[in-house]
């Protein structure tokens, strides 16, 4: 078996064997950071696809992540306070359902990938990132001054939504269904890459000239991409705001984006495990680090830094080597 | 008397007060080898590009076995049949040679949203990029990284993925460059027997090839076709001698 097929399923079993560890220290707030390790893992497997395979440098995918954390608060919300989303012409009402949540977050943040794809992808390098940079802010102001959920104070949600035959208020389970959809993602991922899709998209960011003289055009692969990258980020977002209970404008903020890059960075950009091992990681440091100091994000960059510089493989990359082809 | 396959009529393009190509006129019949030769600066990459499909013409037009494909670009006009190789190598680095001849079929057959099965598990279009391995000579090298290859590998390589899109009519911008005189003249008997197949349009700077494998060889000079006709008729003319040939004796 190869070394990162190893070094992945050892960084795998790291989530749940954590949180196993807590449940039976009874430490409920360790598990709470696992999970919220493995929903921002999630997020990063999203933004990777357009990264690491695609190589999209999107700085604008907290618009993805906000979008699934609105779609969250906004139906929930509704849902706590008994009032329809809207009567005329068909009524909607909210919901406190987390498969149909889900199921709207992923939508959504698909048909916003969709529209800032068709606009962003004309557009390449400095000007790419720019343009999805300026389509996240346009949300976050959006989210800002939108008094009817919240605005710059967010959304409240009391009680977490309902899993069948699931009680999400206890840790451990809803770490549990976390960690089930990180791991359905990163398989579904995994196969993307793998797939005649996946071998089109990589060739077209190592060379779109090469893609397009076989007959294949590097536009839709690129869209598509984006569009899977973006809906992966909404379900993200969703658990996200679930696991928190609140969702506020602070998911749209560009620093959010700059975090889920730093995911995927730390890790390793293109690996499939990079985005688990980078949140992880930022997990741990914020949780030691921020211990020590106010100012931990100062070491974080540090360390972003010897790894843009020494190890551009991120943490997977370092450990187990260059990619090896698949053949 | 056959159709033509590609026909490029008064095909034009200016750069400023340059006019890189000054009405280009030129046919590739069908088994036939036409080669483009001409001293650098010529237009010869400018020309290309206009038939490839990556450069917009200011006027004229190509076409492809009787279909205009003028308003068509780069990929529109691969998957109407034109199998071209670049000057320099133009290949998926990161990936083993194999998947670079994938990649090709995978062109060819023109499903490429499939999410889901391995590509490279997928029996018909590994064989397909094989079979175009072994015809170039680099069936053992399947799993190597391109990356990694030797400047005439890579030479090679673009030619076998070419031959995995099956295509109509070959355009090959300079295939012998940096091969060295055994892998040119292995290159120039495989080129000779592959007309049959489909009819090359070859850029080459290589006169030993140019003179062994062209049915027509035309010259081109400031952008304009000076003379088109067999290897002897453009030995003998003295404006080619001038223009080129009479130069290269010189130096």
């Amino acid at each position: 078996m190869a070394r990162e097929t190893l070094i992945n399923i050892a960084l795998f079993a790291l989530l749940p064997v954590t949180a196993g560890v807590a449940m039976v220290m009874d430490e409920p707030f360790i598990i709470t950071l696992v999970t919220k390790a493995a929903i921002l893992a999630l997020a990063g497997v999203g933004l990777n696809i357009a990264l690491g395979l695609g190589g999209l440098v999107s700085f604008g995918h907290a618009a993805f992540f906000g979008i699934g954390g609105y779609a969250m608060g906004v139906l929930a919300s509704h849902a706590q306070s008994y009032t329809p989303l809207m009567e005329t012409p068909i009524l909607i009402e909210g919901t406190k359902s987390m498969l149909v949540i889900w199921g709207v977050a992923v939508v959504t943040a698909a048909l916003a990938a969709l529209l800032i794809g068709v606009l962003s992808l004309r557009t390449t390098g400095v000007y790419f990132i720019m343009i999805t940079l300026a389509f996240g802010q346009m949300l976050y102001y959006f989210a800002i001054s939108w008094p009817a959920y919240g605005g710059e104070d967010g959304l409240s949600i009391y009680i977490r939504n309902d899993f069948p035959g699931l009680n999400t208020l206890d840790p451990i389970q809803f770490f549990a269904i976390a960690f089930a959809v990180l791991a359905a993602v990163l398989f579904v991922a995994g196969r993307l890459a793998k797939a005649p899709f996946g071998l089109a998209l990589s060739a077209a960011r190592q060379n779109p000239e090469r893609v397009e003289t076989v007959g294949i055009a590097p536009f839709w692969l690129r869209l598509v991409a984006f569009i899977v990258s973006g809906a992966v980020t909404g379900l993200a977002g969703a658990l996200f705001a679930d696991l928190n209970r609140f969702v506020s404008p602070t998911m749209f903020s560009w620093q959010t984006s700059g975090e889920i890059m730093v995911f995927v960075i730390l890790g390793g950009v293109g690996r499939l495990f990079g985005p688990v091992a980078g949140a992880a990681l930022f997990i741990l440091l914020e949780h030691v680090l921020g211990g020590l100091s106010d100012y931990w994000h100062v070491y974080l960059g540090l360390l972003l830094l010897l790894v843009v510089l020494f190890a551009r493989g991120g943490l997977i990359g370092t450990l187990a080597g260059r990619e090896t082809a698949h053949d | 008397m056959t159709e033509p396959l590609l026909k490029i009529s008064h095909l034009k393009k200016r750069f400023g007060a340059l006019k890189a190509t000054d009405d280009v006129s030129l046919t590739l019949m069908p088994n036939e080898i036409h080669a483009l030769i001409g001293p650098n600066g010529a237009g010869k990459s400018t020309l290309i590009k206009q038939i490839a499909g990556g450069l917009r013409s200011d006027s004229g037009t190509v076409e492809f076995a009787g279909r205009d494909v003028t308003a068509l670009g780069t990929v529109a006009r691969a998957r109407a049949g034109l199998g071209r190789t670049f000057q320099i190598s133009s290949l998926a680095m990161e990936y083993t040679v194999l998947q670079n001849t994938v990649l090709g079929a995978l062109g060819r057959e023109g499903h490429v949203m499939r999410f889901f099965q391995p590509v490279m598990k997928n029996r018909k279009l590994v064989d397909q990029g094989m079979a175009a391995l072994t015809r170039v000579g680099m069936a053992d090298l399947a799993t190597k990284r391109t990356a990694d290859l030797s400047h005439g590998q890579r030479r090679l390589l673009e030619v076998a993925v070419a031959l995995t899109l099956a295509p109509k009519v070959f355009l090959m911008d300079e295939p012998m460059a940096g091969l060295g005189a055994s892998g040119s003249k292995r290159l120039t008997g495989f080129l000779h027997n592959l007309r049959s197949e489909a009819p090359i349009l070859l850029v080459e700077h290589d006169m030993d090839a140019v003179f062994a494998l062209a049915d027509r060889i035309s010259v081109l000079v400031y952008g304009q076709i000076i003379a088109t006709g067999s290897a002897e008729e453009i030995r003998r003319d003295p404006l080619v001698r001038e223009a080129y040939l009479g130069a290269e004796d010189a130096a």
